[in-house]
């Protein structure tokens, strides 16, 4: 589709510049809103550098996130179906080949056991999990797999993990996938912008990556285990709405510290006060080490809490995971049969 | 049961289901007793003597739990003679006995953890998340610090032991926890212990001490008796108790400082409060958001120390309310058992009451209210959280102790606009404080008066860290070594026998001959008009009256201003204008009293010759004594850089500082034995830690103090820092005593001007420290006058970034 580009003001370049003075404004590329996308913003510079996170009290709420809600029986039945269908079916590793990949795309269209299902009264729901994602490599052969499922393929992209290549390079990349049939594209920031406070630099890059992405949903990674302290992750967060992601994404799952519930609680809070600043909701995906079912539920109470209800549908919450399917099938299924369950019971991803 | 929901329905909906706790094991436990319970006493279950009894209710569905004995003046009686017999054998065994006791005691809460938290939730209607995840672990952590107290009391309090038998009476909001901080500290202090828990939940603490008894606790030790105000009183007036340690209202703490006046009676009370809970606007408002949840939504707001009054920088006002609305709205009420509720049931009708007309007073003050949309349970005593906007520091709601989940919100300008507000309460028991700025929180920690500052943080508790009040918040500290303080007294036995042969020694020569200097002199000397000391300079009395002073022989020595009730108000204004001196450096404040030292050793002969007249206690003892007042001025002098406080060992990622702050403006009723050092011996360290003074020196020998005017006035000591009122000693304490912006009084004479002194502290529960027994004053110095010139605030500096 042909976008009618509008221009807006934003500031330049040139972090250093203290924010008193009134930094020369460059033109910025903002593409129109489309339904459901969010355009992004300016960059308010003034709001990033604003922003105040005190780690210990973030930390206490993430604590208390567990212990204060929990879900039972039937209820944490439904919250498991739930999950599933915002799992991003992932495989990422230097040895996957398409054999794999085929077998993640089964078990993508077909989640749990037909018998657990049926168990359930579930067999209506449709329950899919949310996408799948691979490299590259093997989004075409993914593709082809998921044909009619309705499932779409994500690709992590622009040099994941670390981001690094030269800048041209990762665009290209994200140009490739969009290509080859991806409708999502997971990109990862340039850490070193966030973690030397060049906000400009970061939002151009997020909004190059943006348009390169055309009508492929952007989920950005903000490596939150690389950023060092919740500022830059609140910071980063802001940074990367404005530029118009459709989602943030804690991790890559290849940093030492991935998803934690202290950075989930906050990114949801810069996800809801961009919400409340824009009318635009963004979605949210917490990535690597999420294998427990159990985990899932803190995730989802996590969302329910600090955003609501509308961010517990897979069009704004994704779970980027492998091992945790299996976990929750084990849970079903000792819900249906009133037995702890085992792994090899159930068909393996 | 209502109707059945299916597994596709939620799916759609994403809503929360029940979640409930078994209250199994709980109830098992009461039907066990078969739902009636005596006294634990002399380490078994008696029955009551009179036969009364009163039922215990769960608040969150009107269920009845059990009866409970009504204790009457026999069972007290009994209690306190089983604690009385327990104490010889208990207080002799070694520290590491106790210790074991106490270890054993964290032990046992431990093992019951479940079964404690869920009688818990079910006797006081809260959650059973807070009995699980707070209540409980802190129960067991107070055990476990305090069994470390008993290990360490023979090095750590060396020269001190138990005071004996402890009244304990504690309230309905933390039940459990309550007896733990109450128990933990006195047991490892060698005390024996008669609690009494509030009428409204005794479940724990008789669950607590059966299990204490299975643990090995010996009989007599920890005796629980039951019963409402009346079996308190009965507590608090009993000649054999030795200490009350009293958790509460400041209504009933008042009526308990007054009972226990002139009873030498220990005492510690921990009493209410309408804390501030200040947000700057540069703080992490969602952040802040979840602290008031915390501060006034954690047990639906029974808590002595919850924020309740929200004081916002006006600039971020709006944005904070329509956060804190929209995470009301989220809150979730109901079944304390429920795992996934925030708030449960109002602990019974009386309170739910008074919450309710309280609110209603609000609205009619004009305040807006605004409560979350959803509605209570009706089915048990559950009150919305409330959120009270438009309030002025004048409405009722903003003054006085709500006891419920009703926040009432408040804009301030500046810093110190928010400190003065902060300020603006009789009570001064915690405060939070909300800033990411470092400079400003600990600029505006140490201006708020109150026992505890949370930074970034709030209801923060920990054994290691002292919880206590100033003000009308009460006085006294639990937790942390000042906790231990109020469980121990100095072992006066060896002492007093030292003392009386030290009072032989030294036969005091009556008046043979005076030694003043007019009598040696032909000519008549210069007329010495002693008048008073009063803001720095020497001021007439109100009235023009004066007071001879006569010597051991009857010989006139000199006349001194009476001062009166009006001279003492002048006094204590002219000590609150001296309130800098709190902020002087102890490098500073010491120099000044080395200063007066050096000022008082260049005249030690001519103070040694008015001691000598005023006393006749001989040449060489008069000159011993000034000697010694030189020397002691030189100790608090030393002190007053040196009187740390501590950094406790709090289980968070944060310091958690002890400071030790002057109390403000105290009243000093010196002794009539040893005029000069007896005043140096209490102004000394009132002085050397930074507190401003109005003395009142020894009614018939006072002139060493008026001869220390210009002592003082030759030293640089700031005007109204230290103030002299001489005059009818027992009337002006008793003046000092009833002064609202006084205090603190300490008392030094007669026991029934001694309890009068006490009696009148009730109006402002300031702190007194009175002494009728005689001391060796040669003797008399240090931490123990120190700790009574202090009160410990403890500030919470969680950190991170």
């Amino acid at each position: 589709m042909e976008t009618k580009r509008r221009y807006e003001h934003a500031a330049s370049p040139g972090g250093n510049l203290p924010a008193s003075t009134s930094p020369e404004r460059v033109l910025r590329v903002v593409p129109p809103p489309e339904p459901g996308r969010n355009p992004g913003t300016p960059l308010d510079l003034d709001l990033v550098r604003a922003l105040r996170v005190n780690r210990s009290a973030v930390e206490r709420r993430a604590a208390t996130i567990p212990t204060r809600r929990t879900v039972k029986k039937e209820w944490q039945a439904a919250w498991l179906l739930r999950a599933i269908t915002c799992i991003d079916l992932t495989t990422l590793q230097g040895d996957d080949t398409p054999g794999n990949v085929l077998r993640l795309c089964a078990k993508a269209r077909q989640p749990v056991r037909h018998d657990l299902i049926a168990a359930l009264g579930a067999a209506d729901l449709g329950v899919r999990v949310g996408a799948v994602c691979v490299y590259h490599a093997f989004v075409s052969a993914a593709v082809k797999a998921l044909e009619g499922s309705g499932i779409p393929v994500a690709a992590v992209s622009t040099g994941f993990p670390a981001g690094l290549n030269p800048l041209p390079q990762r665009v290209d990349e994200i140009r490739a996938s969009v290509a080859a049939g991806a409708r999502e594209i997971d990109v990862v920031i340039t850490r070193a912008h966030a973690l030397t406070g060049d906000w400009e630099t970061l939002y151009d890059e997020i909004r190059a990556f943006r348009d390169a992405c055309g009508q492929a949903h952007m989920k950005v990674i903000l490596g939150t285990g690389d950023l060092a302290t919740l500022g830059n992750v609140a910071r980063a967060s802001q940074v990367a709405m404005m530029a118009g992601a459709d989602f943030i994404k804690t991790s890559t799952g290849k940093e030492t510290v991935n998803a934690t519930l202290p950075v989930g609680v906050v990114m949801t809070r810069q996800i809801r006060d961009y919400a409340e600043r824009t009318g635009q909701a963004v979605g949210f995906k917490p990535a690597g080490g999420i294998r427990k079912a159990k985990q899932a539920l803190d995730w989802l109470i996590l969302m329910k809490e600090e955003l609501g209800d509308r961010w517990l549908r897979n069009d704004l919450f994704r779970l980027g995971a492998s091992a945790l399917l299996t976990d929750i099938e084990r849970q079903l299924e000792h819900f249906v049969t009133g037995r702890y369950s085992a792994a090899h019971r159930h068909p393996m991803v | 049961m209502g109707k059945v929901t299916t597994v596709s329905e939620i799916f759609e909906t994403m809503a929360y289901g029940p979640a409930p706790e078994s209250d199994k094991q709980a109830l098992e436990w009461l039907e066990r007793h078969g739902r009636a319970f005596g006294l634990f006493v002399g380490g078994r279950w008696t029955k009551g003597k009179n036969g009364d009894a009163f039922d215990v209710i769960n608040p969150a569905t009107t269920a009845l739990l059990a009866r409970v004995t009504q204790a009457g003046e026999g069972d007290v009686d009994a209690a306190v003679a089983a604690a009385r017999k327990a104490l010889p054998a208990w207080s002799a065994l070694p520290g590491h006995a106790r210790a074991r006791h106490l270890y054993a005691l964290a032990r046992a809460v431990q093992k019951h953890a479940r079964l404690l938290a869920v009688l818990e939730s079910l006797d006081n209607g809260k959650s059973i998340r807070e009995t699980r995840d707070l209540d409980v672990p802190l129960v067991a952590r107070h055990f476990y610090h305090h069994a470390g107290w008993a290990q360490l009391a023979q090095s750590e309090f060396a020269g001190y032991g138990p005071v004996g038998v402890v009244g304990q009476i504690v309230p309905w909001n933390f039940p459990l926890l309550m007896v733990a901080w109450k128990v933990a500290p006195a047991l490892a202090a060698a005390n024996t212990v008669v609690l009494k828990p509030a009428e409204f939940t005794p479940l724990t603490a008789l669950c607590l001490a059966e299990l204490a008894h299975e643990a090995g606790l010996p009989a007599g030790v920890l005796n629980v008796v039951t019963g409402d105000g009346r079996t308190g009183e009965l507590i608090v007036q009993h000649p054999d108790v030795d200490k009350i340690a009293f958790t509460g209202s400041t209504e009933v703490g008042r009526i308990i400082r007054k009972a226990t006046a002139g009873s030498g009676k220990k005492l510690s009370l921990e009493l209410g409060g309408k804390s501030p809970f200040i947000v700057f606007d540069d703080a992490d408002l969602d952040s802040v958001v979840e602290g008031v949840v915390d501060a006034i939504w954690f047990n639906q707001g029974q808590v002595c120390c919850a924020g309740s009054r929200l004081l916002v920088h006006e600039g971020i006002a709006d944005r904070l309310v329509a956060k804190l609305r929209a995470r009301m709205e989220k809150l979730r009420v109901g079944p304390s058992l429920d795992k996934a509720i925030d708030m449960g049931a109002i602990v019974a009708p009386v309170q739910l009451e008074r919450i309710r007309t309280l609110v209603t007073r609000g609205v009619e003050e004009g305040a807006t209210l605004w409560q979350p949309s959803w509605a209570c349970p009706t089915d048990g005593y559950f009150y919305p959280p409330t959120l009270f906007t438009n309030v002025s520091p004048a409405a009722t709601i903003a003054q006085v102790e709500i006891f419920g989940p009703v926040l009432v919100a408040m804009t301030f300008r500046t810093p110190s606009e928010a400190v003065e507000l902060a300020n603006n309460t009789p009570y001064g028991l915690a405060a939070s404080v909300w800033t990411e700025n470092i400079n400003l929180a600990l600029d505006v920690a140490p201006k708020i008066k109150a026992g505890v500052v949370w930074i970034n943080c709030t209801n923060l508790f920990d054994a290691a860290s002292g919880f206590g009040g100033y003000r009308e918040s009460g006085f006294g500290r639990e937790g942390g070594k000042e906790g231990m303080w109020e469980y121990l007294k100095p072992q006066r036995e060896e002492r007093s026998g030292k003392r009386e042969e030290a009072s032989k020694k030294p036969a005091p020569k009556r008046a043979s001959r005076s030694t003043l200097p007019a009598s040696r002199f032909p000519v008549p000397p210069i007329d010495r008009t002693y008048k008073l000391f009063i803001g720095g300079a020497q001021v007439r009395p109100d009235q023009g009256y004066s007071r001879k002073i006569v010597g051991p022989g009857g010989a006139l020595l000199a006349e001194v201003a009476e001062g009166n009730r009006k001279d003492i108000r002048n006094a204590v204004e002219a000590a609150h204008a001296a309130a800098t001196w709190a902020h002087t450096n102890g490098h500073a404040r010491g120099q000044i009293l080395y200063y007066v030292a050096e000022n008082l050793a260049g005249r030690a002969a001519e103070f040694a010759g008015l001691v000598e007249a005023m006393t006749g206690q001989g040449e060489a003892s008069a000159r011993e004594e000034v000697d010694a007042a030189v020397a002691r001025l030189f100790s608090y002098a030393a002190w007053a850089d040196k009187y740390d406080g501590a950094v406790h060992q709090t289980p968070i990622r944060g310091v958690t500082l002890a400071m030790n702050e002057p109390i403000g403006v105290m009243g000093i009723a010196c002794p009539d034995e040893h005029p000069l050092l007896g005043l140096v011996s209490l102004v000394g360290p009132a002085v050397a830690v930074g507190n401003s003074v109005i003395v009142v020196p020894s009614e018939a020998q006072p002139l060493a103090a008026t001869e220390l005017y210009t002592v003082l006035e030759a030293s640089d000591v700031p005007a109204g820092v230290i103030n002299i009122v001489t005059g009818a000693k027992d009337v002006l304490a008793k003046v000092l005593a009833e002064h609202d912006d006084v205090d603190a009084v300490w008392y030094f004479g007669n026991r029934a001007a001694g309890a009068d002194v006490e009696r009148a502290s009730a109006g402002n529960m300031k702190r007194t420290w009175v002494e009728w027994e005689p001391r060796d004053w040669m003797e008399g110095e240090g931490r123990e006058f120190l700790r009574q010139a202090t009160q410990v605030k403890n500030i919470w500096i969680p950190y991170g970034e």
